[in-house]
C-alpha cells in the first residue's frame, strides 16, 4: 500500500544505457534476439510490401479501364478488351489477400518466438541476478516487463514494424507514382504532405515520454496490487481495506492521467494527419478539374490519382498509428533493457576453483568481513572475523538487527562481501561456482518460503535432481530420496506432513494447502537437512515452534549436526543448546566466542541478550545445558502426531 | 484451480452463461458513459460522414464539374471544391474530438475496474485469499486489463465508425448504383460465415491464451517472491524448466491466435477483391453497353473499395472483442465471487466497545475440513488479558480468527459487549478488534508509514510514542533516514524481529479495545520481547486481550492462562493456579523453566 508514491521506478532506476538513443539504435537491441527470425521477417515484409503494391497497382489498372476500353466505349467493340484488366485486377485482388496471408504466416512464428526468447532471457538473467537486486526492484515493475511490455514488443513485430514500412513505401510509392503520372497535381499533394513529416517528428519526442511514464506508472501499480494481496492480513487486522483502496485509486487516478496525456498527444496528431493531406487533396480536387479542363490531363489520370491517393490517405492514417506504436514498443525494449543490462556483481568466476569434495563438514572462514549494502552508508558487519572449524556448530547470537542474518547470507554467496573474503574449506567462496558453494552450503531461512508444489517436492528442493529415479516429483518408489525425506521430515518433526490429506504428495504453498508459520517453518527446516549439506545455516529455525515440538526438533538435531558444520542463528538459550560453541554479534563485530558457559559468565551482553533472568543469569548460568527432558509424556506426543486435523494444516495461515 | 477460474473447456451452457456475465459486466461498466458514448458516435457520424463525402465529391466534379467547367461555369467546381475542404476539416477534427473522447472512456472503465477488483480482492475473505493466488489476482489486474483495454482503446465507439461507413457506403453506392450494391450484398454471405467460423473458434483460443497468461504470471511471481530460497536451493534450472513450459504454452495459446486471426483477415480481403473484381465486370460491361456513365462506375468502383476497408477494420476489432471478453470471463468470475464472511446488511453500531467477548457455543470447521472447534462457551470480561496455550492444532488461532472474524462460526455466536459479530459493520470491528500475527507484512514505503498504518492520519508524536512503547524507536532511528526510512520490497532491509517490533507498534497506535495478539513475538530477541512486556503492560491496562504464545514468557503476565486442546478448554485458571494444579501447563512451565538460564 504506497501512500506517497513518487515515481519509485524511474528513482531507482540506475542511469540507462540507451535512454537517450534515438529510436532505431534502442530497437536495434533487439537484433540478436531477432537474428534467428530475420529471414523470416525480411519475406515477411517483402510479403507485405508485395500486398501493398498489389492495393495499389488495382487503383492503377482501374485508370487503365477507364482511360482506354471504357473510353473508346462501345465503338471499339471492347468486351474483350475489358477482360484483360477485370482479370488483371483479379490477379492482384488475390495476389493481395495471398501475400496478406504469407506475411502473417511468415511473421507470425519468428515474432512469437522471439518475444518467449525475450521472456526467457529475462527470466534467467533476473534469477542469475542476486538478491540484493531482487530486494531493490519492486515486483510489480518486473512483472510489467515481462508481460505487458514484451507484449506490446510482440505486437509491434507482429504487425507495427511492417506497418511502418509498408505505410512508409507504400507513401513514397503513392508520391513517386503521383508525381510520375500526374506531375503538378502529385507536386501539389507532395508540398502539403511535407509538413506532416516535420509534425510527426515532434510528436513522437512529446509522446515517448509519456508512454515511458504511463508504463512505470503502470509497474507501480502493478506492484501495489502485489503488496495489497501479499499483505492480505495485515489490511485485514486492521480494517485497512478501505486506505488501501483510496491510495490505490489515487495511483490509478495518476495512471488515467498520464494515458489520457497521452491520448491528447495522439488526437492532435490524428487530426493534423488527416486534416493536412484532405485539404490538400480538396486543393489537388480544382486543380486537377482545371487541369482536365485545360487538356493538361485526362479524366482517367485524374481517377487514377483520386484513387492512389484513396489507398494512400489510409496509409498516412496508419502511419500515425504504427508510429505511436512504435514509440511504445521503444519504451518497452528500453524498460526491458534496464533490467536485461544491470549488470550482476555476483557471478561465478571464469575459472572457478574445483569444490573442496572433503566428506563430513566444511571448514568455514570468515576473514575480515566487512558489509555493507549499496545504498546504506554505514556497513552492517565490520571487519568480522569467524572460524567455524569443520563438523562443528556454532550459535550465532546477537540483538535484532545487529547484522546475523546478513552474515549468514555471506556463506552461501546470497551476498558478496563488501571487503574480506569468507571461505570455504581454505577456499574463497568467490573462486567457486555458486551452484558449488550453494550445493555445499544449504539455509533454513526465518521466513519459510514454500513453494506451490507438493510436500515432497518442496523438503527435496536441495537435492539436485539429475538422478531419473526417485527424483523429487517422480514417484520414487522407496529409492534414496524418500529415505532422505522420511529421515529430514523426522528430525524436523514435520511428520504432520504425512498426515496431510495427500500425505507427502500434499500440494501446499500459494496454490495448495496453508500451512501454519510453525508447520511452514519445520518444513524449512526439513529442507535444509534433507539436502545434507557439509555447511548448515539455520536462521532462528525454531522460533515458531512451541517448547515441545522444539525440544523435540533439538535432541534430533544434535545428531544431524554431528557430521555438519552448522551456523545457527539463536535468539534463545534453546536454540543455542544446539551449539558447541557461541559467537557474539555486537555492532556488525564478533565480540566474543566461547561456550554458552563461558560466555555466561564472562560476557556482559551476551548475559543481556540470552537470559531472560537477567539480575541472576550470572549465578544461573553457570549450570549445565543439558537437553530438557521432553516435557509431554510420550502418549501426548503421540496425541499430537495424530492431530493431522488441526486448524493450521486445514487451513488457516494467519 | 478453484470454480472462480473457469478452464478453457466448458459446455456450451457454461460457456453461454460465463459469456453472458461479462458481457453484463462490460455494460455495467459503460453505462455511466452512455452520454459520452453517444457523443463519440456522434463524432464518429461525422468523421465518417466527411470521409465518405470524399469520392461522391470527386466523382461529382469529374462528372458535373469539369463539364460545366468546359462549359465555362466554374461555380460547380468551386461549390465542390468548398464541400471538400468542410468535409475534411470536420472529418478531421471530429477524428481528434472521437480519439480524446474513446480514450476518456476507456481511462475512466478501466479506473472503475481496477477499483472494482482491488475492493473485491480486499473484501474477500481469508479463505478465497487462501486458494486463489495473489499471481492470478495480479494477472486479473494486468494483463486481463490490457486485454480490455485494447478493446475499448481500438474503440469500441470504432466500430460504430466503421459499420457506420459501411452503412454510408452501401447506401451510397445503391443510390449511385443499385445493380453494384447488389453485387456487394451478395459478397456479405462469405463474409458471414467466414465471421461466424472465427468467433467460434477465437472464443476456445481466447479463454486458452487467458489461462495460460495467467499461469506464467503466477508462476512468474512465485519466484520472484521467492528468489532467496531459489537460489539458496539452486533452483534456477528447474524453475526456468517449469517457467519455460509456461512460456511455451503462453506463446502456443497466443500463435493460435495469432494464426486464427490470420486466415480471418486475409479472408476479409479476398472477399473484398473478388467483389471488386465482380463490381468492375459487371460495371464495365454495362459502361460498354451505355447503361452506365464512366464517373458513376469509378465511384462505384471506390465505393466498393471502401466499403471492404473497414470490414477488416471490424475484423481487427471483432478480434479484439473476442479477446477482452475472455479477459472479462475471467474478471467477472473474480467479482463474481461472495466472501464467505459478509457484512452485515443492518450493522448494530459500537463506536466504543468496552471488551467484553463472549463464545457462545460455538463450532467450527473449515470448509470441507474436520471438526476444529466442537463446542465452546468461553467469557472473557472486560479488560482481561488471556494466555491460549497449547499444542500446534489445538484450535487457538482459530479462536482467534473467530474472534476477530477472519472467519465465521459454523455455529454458535461470537459476542463483542454481547453483539453478534456479525452484526457488527466491518470498520466498527477493526477499529474495535485488532490481530497482529506472526507474519509481519511491510508495505513498500517509509517505516513511518508502515506504523501509521494502524491509525491513518496519526502525528509524528503518536508514531513515535508507539515506536516507544515496543522499543522499536532505537533501532528506527539507528537507520539511515529514521522514520522515514523506505523498508524496501518486503521489508528486505529488517530483520524478522524488527518487523514483528513495527508491527507491533502498528497494534499500539490503533488503540483496540481488543488485541489479539497470535504468535506476535516469536521471532523476537529475548531484550526485544523484554521491551514488549513492558510495553503490553502499558498497552493491555483497561483491555482485552488474547494472548497466543509458544513462549511461556509471554504468557506469565496473563491474568487468566486457559489450556486448549483439541478444540477444548482443557485448564482455564491464573498462572499461579495452573501451576499449583501440576495440570499440562504446570508441565510445560517446568520445562520452560529449565530451558531458561
Amino acid at each position: 500500500m504506497g501512500r506517497v508514491r513518487t515515481p519509485r521506478d524511474v528513482a531507482r532506476r540506475p542511469p540507462v544505457p540507451g535512454g537517450e538513443l534515438a529510436t532505431i539504435p534502442a530497437l536495434a537491441r533487439l537484433l540478436p534476439f531477432a537474428r534467428p527470425a530475420l529471414p523470416r521477417l525480411a519475406v515477411g515484409l517483402l510479403s507485405a510490401l508485395g500486398a501493398s503494391l498489389a492495393a495499389l497497382a488495382i487503383p492503377r489498372v482501374l485508370q487503365r479501364i477507364v482511360d482506354g476500353p471504357l473510353a473508346d466505349g462501345v465503338r471499339a467493340g471492347g468486351l474483350n478488351t475489358l477482360w484483360g484488366p477485370v482479370g488483371l485486377v483479379l490477379l492482384l485482388g488475390l495476389a493481395e489477400a495471398g501475400l496478406i496471408l504469407a506475411r502473417r504466416t511468415l511473421v507470425m512464428f519468428p515474432a512469437n518466438d522471439v518475444e518467449a526468447d525475450l521472456r526467457m532471457t529475462l527470466f534467467r538473467h533476473l534469477q542469475d541476478l542476486p538478491i540484493a537486486f531482487h530486494d531493490r526492484w519492486p515486483g510489480g515493475q518486473l512483472l510489467s516487463r515481462s508481460m505487458s511490455d514484451l507484449g506490446l514488443l510482440r505486437r509491434w513485430l507482429v504487425f507495427g514494424q511492417i506497418q511502418l514500412v509498408v505505410s512508409c513505401v507504400t507513401v513514397v510509392v503513392g508520391m513517386t507514382l503521383l508525381v510520375t503520372s500526374t506531375g503538378w497535381l502529385g507536386l501539389v499533394y507532395l508540398a502539403g504532405a511535407a509538413p506532416v513529416s516535420v509534425i510527426a517528428f515532434r510528436f513522437a519526442r512529446r509522446f515517448r515520454v509519456v508512454s515511458r511514464r504511463a508504463q512505470d506508472q503502470a509497474g507501480d501499480l502493478a506492484t501495489t496490487v502485489e503488496e495489497s494481496v501479499h499483505g492480505i492480513r495485515v489490511l485485514k487486522a486492521f480494517g485497512r481495506g478501505s486506505d488501501a483502496l483510496a491510495s490505490f485509486t489515487g495511483q490509478a487516478e495518476r495512471l488515467r492521467t498520464t494515458e489520457l496525456a497521452k491520448a491528447r498527444a495522439q488526437a492532435s496528431f490524428n487530426v493534423t494527419l488527416t486534416l493536412i493531406p484532405e485539404l490538400t487533396l480538396a486543393a489537388c480536387l480544382v486543380v486537377g478539374a482545371l487541369q482536365v479542363h485545360g487538356g493538361h490531363l485526362t479524366i482517367g489520370a485524374l481517377t487514377g490519382f483520386f484513387a492512389t491517393v484513396a489507398v494512400m490517405g489510409g496509409s498516412v492514417v496508419d502511419l500515425g498509428m504504427t508510429l505511436s506504436m512504435t514509440l511504445n514498443a521503444r519504451t518497452a525494449v528500453d524498460r526491458y533493457f534496464d533490467v536485461l543490462t544491470t549488470p550482476n556483481p555476483l557471478t561465478d568466476p571464469d575459472r572457478p576453483t574445483a569444490p573442496p569434495s572433503a566428506p563430513g563438514g566444511a571448514h568455514v572462514r570468515l576473514r575480515d568481513v566487512t558489509f555493507r549494502y549499496d545504498d546504506a552508508t554505514r556497513p552492517v558487519l565490520e571487519h568480522v572475523d569467524l572460524d567455524l572449524p569443520a563438523g562443528t556448530t556454532t550459535a550465532l547470537v546477537g540483538l535484532t538487527g545487529s547484522g546475523k542474518s546478513t552474515l549468514a547470507m555471506l556463506i552461501p554467496r546470497l551476498f558478496d562481501a563488501t571487503a574480506g573474503t569468507v571461505e570455504l574449506d581454505g577456499i574463497d567462496v568467490r573462486h567457486l561456482r555458486r551452484a558449488d558453494v550453494r550445493r555445499a552450503v544449504a539455509v533454513a531461512f526465518e521466513d519459510p518460503t514454500l513453494f506451490s508444489a507438493s510436500v515432497r517436492e518442496n523438503v527435496l528442493l536441495g537435492i539436485d535432481d539429475d538422478t531419473e529415479d526417485g527424483g523429487p516429483g517422480a514417484d520414487g518408489t522407496g529409492t534414496r530420496h524418500d529415505a532422505i525425506l522420511e529421515e529430514a521430515l523426522d528430525v524436523a518433526q514435520a511428520g504432520f506432513a504425512r498426515h496431510l490429506p495427500h500425505g507427502v504428495e500434499t500440494r501446499i504453498g500459494e496454490e495448495g494447502l496453508s500451512l501454519s508459520g510453525g508447520q511452514r517453518q519445520r518444513l524449512a527446516l526439513a529442507r535444509a537437512i534433507a539436502a545434507h549439506p557439509r555447511v548448515l545455516v539455520l536462521d532462528d529455525p525454531l522460533s515458531a515452534l512451541d517448547v515441545a515440538t522444539e525440544e523435540a526438533v533439538t535432541a534430533r538435531l544434535r545428531d544431524v549436526l554431528r557430521t555438519t558444520t552448522t551456523l545457527v542463528i539463536a535468539h534463545r538459550p534453546s536454540t543455542v543448546a544446539l551449539a558447541d560453541r557461541v559467537a557474539v554479534l555486537q555492532d556488525g563485530r564478533i565480540t566474543a566466542v566461547g561456550t554458552h558457559s563461558e560466555l555466561l559468565a564472562t560476557d556482559a551482553h551476551y548475559r543481556y541478550v540470552i537470559s531472560s533472568l537477567e539480575d541472576d543469569a550470572a549465578q544461573h548460568g553457570i549450570g549445565t545445558l543439558t537437553p530438557p527432558e521432553p516435557a509431554l509424556d510420550d502418549s501426548a506426543r503421540d496425541g499430537q502426531r495424530d492431530a493431522q486435523h488441526d486448524d493450521e494444516a486445514t487451513g488457516a495461515r494467519l | 484451480m478453484t470454480s472462480a477460474d473457469p478452464g478453457d473447456r466448458l459446455t456450451r451452457t457454461e460457456s453461454r452463461a460465463v459469456r453472458a456475465r461479462s458481457l453484463t459486466l462490460l455494460r455495467d461498466l459503460l453505462r455511466p458513459h452512455t452520454r459520452l458514448l453517444t457523443g463519440s458516435a456522434a463524432l464518429v457520424v461525422t468523421a465518417t460522414a466527411g470521409q465518405v463525402a470524399g469520392p461522391a465529391l470527386v466523382a461529382a466534379t469529374i462528372d458535373h464539374a469539369i463539364p460545366a467547367l468546359d462549359q465555362g461555369n466554374s461555380r460547380p467546381l468551386l461549390v465542390y471544391g468548398v464541400l471538400l475542404v468542410v468535409a475534411a476539416t470536420a472529418a478531421g477534427l471530429a477524428n481528434g474530438a472521437y480519439v480524446r473522447a474513446a480514450a476518456t472512456i476507456s481511462q475512466a472503465v478501466l479506473l472503475d475496474l481496477r477499483r472494482r477488483v482491488f475492493r473485491q480482492t480486499q473484501r474477500l475473505s481469508l479463505e478465497f485469499h487462501e486458494t486463489y493466488t495473489s499471481g492470478r489476482i495480479i494477472s486479473r489486474q494486468t494483463s486481463d486489463l490490457e486485454a480490455l483495454r485494447e478493446l475499448l482503446d481500438g474503440g469500441l465507439t470504432g466500430v460504430v465508425a466503421n459499420l457506420l461507413t459501411m452503412t454510408f457506403t452501401g447506401v451510397g453506392l445503391a443510390l449511385l448504383d443499385w445493380r453494384s450494391a447488389v453485387v456487394l450484398a451478395a459478397a456479405m454471405a462469405p463474409a458471414w460465415l467466414l465471421t461466424r467460423w472465427f468467433q467460434r473458434r477465437s472464443q476456445v483460443f481466447y479463454r486458452r491464451q487467458r489461462t495460460a497468461s495467467a499461469r506464467l504470471i503466477v508462476q512468474f511471481v512465485e519466484t520472484m517472491t521467492g528468489m532467496r530460497a531459489v537460489q539458496a536451493f539452486r533452483r534456477e534450472a528447474h524453475t526456468e524448466r517449469e517457467y519455460g513450459r509456461y512460456a511455451t504454452a503462453y506463446r502456443d495459446a497466443n500463435l493460435d491466435t495469432f494464426s486464427l486471426n490470420g486466415r480471418y483477415q486475409p479472408g476479409l480481403v479476398l472477399i473484398g477483391n473478388l467483389t471488386v473484381a465482380a463490381a468492375l465486370a459487371y460495371g464495365g460491361w454495362r459502361v460498354l453497353h451505355g447503361y452506365l456513365a464512366i464517373g458513376v462506375l469509378v465511384a462505384a468502383l471506390l465505393y466498393v473499395k471502401r466499403f471492404f476497408a473497414p470490414i477488416q477494420q471490424i475484423g481487427m476489432f471483432y478480434n479484439s472483442f473476442q479477446s477482452a471478453t475472455a479477459a472479462l470471463e475471467k474478471l467477472s468470475g473474480l467479482l463474481a465471487e461472495e466472501p464467505t464472511v459478509v457484512e452485515p446488511a443492518r450493522p448494530v453500531p459500537l463506536p466504543a466497545a468496552r471488551g467484553d467477548l463472549r463464545l457462545d457455543q460455538v463450532t467450527f470447521r473449515y470448509p470441507r475440513g474436520p471438526v476444529v472447534l466442537p463446542d465452546l462457551d468461553l467469557h472473557i470480561p472486560a479488560g482481561q488479558t488471556v494466555a491460549l496455550v497449547g499444542t500446534t492444532g489445538a484450535g487457538k488461532s482459530t479462536l482467534a480468527k473467530l474472534v476477530t472474524r477472519f472467519y465465521d462460526a459454523t455455529s454458535g455466536a461470537v459476542l463483542l459487549d454481547d453483539v453478534d459479530v456479525r452484526d457488527l459493520a466491518g470498520a466498527d470491528l477493526r477499529r474495535n478488534v485488532v490481530m497482529v500475527t506472526q507474519e509481519a507484512y511491510l508495505f513498500s514505503g517509509s517505516v513511518r508509514e508502515n506504523i501509521a498504518l494502524g491509525r491513518p492520519g496519526a502525528t509524528q508524536a503518536e508514531i513515535e510514542a508507539a515506536a516507544r512503547a515496543v522499543g522499536a524507536h532505537h533501532f528506527i532511528l539507528a537507520m539511515p533516514e529514521g522514520y522515514d526510512t523506505d523498508v524496501n520490497k518486503r521489508g528486505g532491509r529488517v530483520s524478522a524481529g524488527q518487523r514483528q517490533l513495527l508491527s507491533f507498534a502498528r497494534a499500539f497506535l490503533a488503540d483496540p479495545a481488543v488485541l489479539v495478539l497470535d504468535e506476535a513475538t516469536s521471532s523476537l530477541d529475548i531484550p526485544g520481547e523484554r521491551l514488549v512486556q513492558r510495553g503490553l503492560k502499558t498497552l493491555l491496562a483497561g483491555r482485552t486481550a488474547i494472548i497466543i504464545a509458544h513462549r511461556l514468557s509471554t504468557v506469565a503476565g496473563a491474568d487468566r492462562v486457559l489450556v486448549m486442546e483439541r478444540g477444548r478448554v482443557v485448564e482455564d485458571g491464573t498462572p499461579t493456579e495452573l501451576i499449583t494444579a501440576a495440570g499440562r501447563y504446570a508441565r510445560l512451565h517446568a520445562a520452560w523453566q529449565d530451558s531458561l538460564v
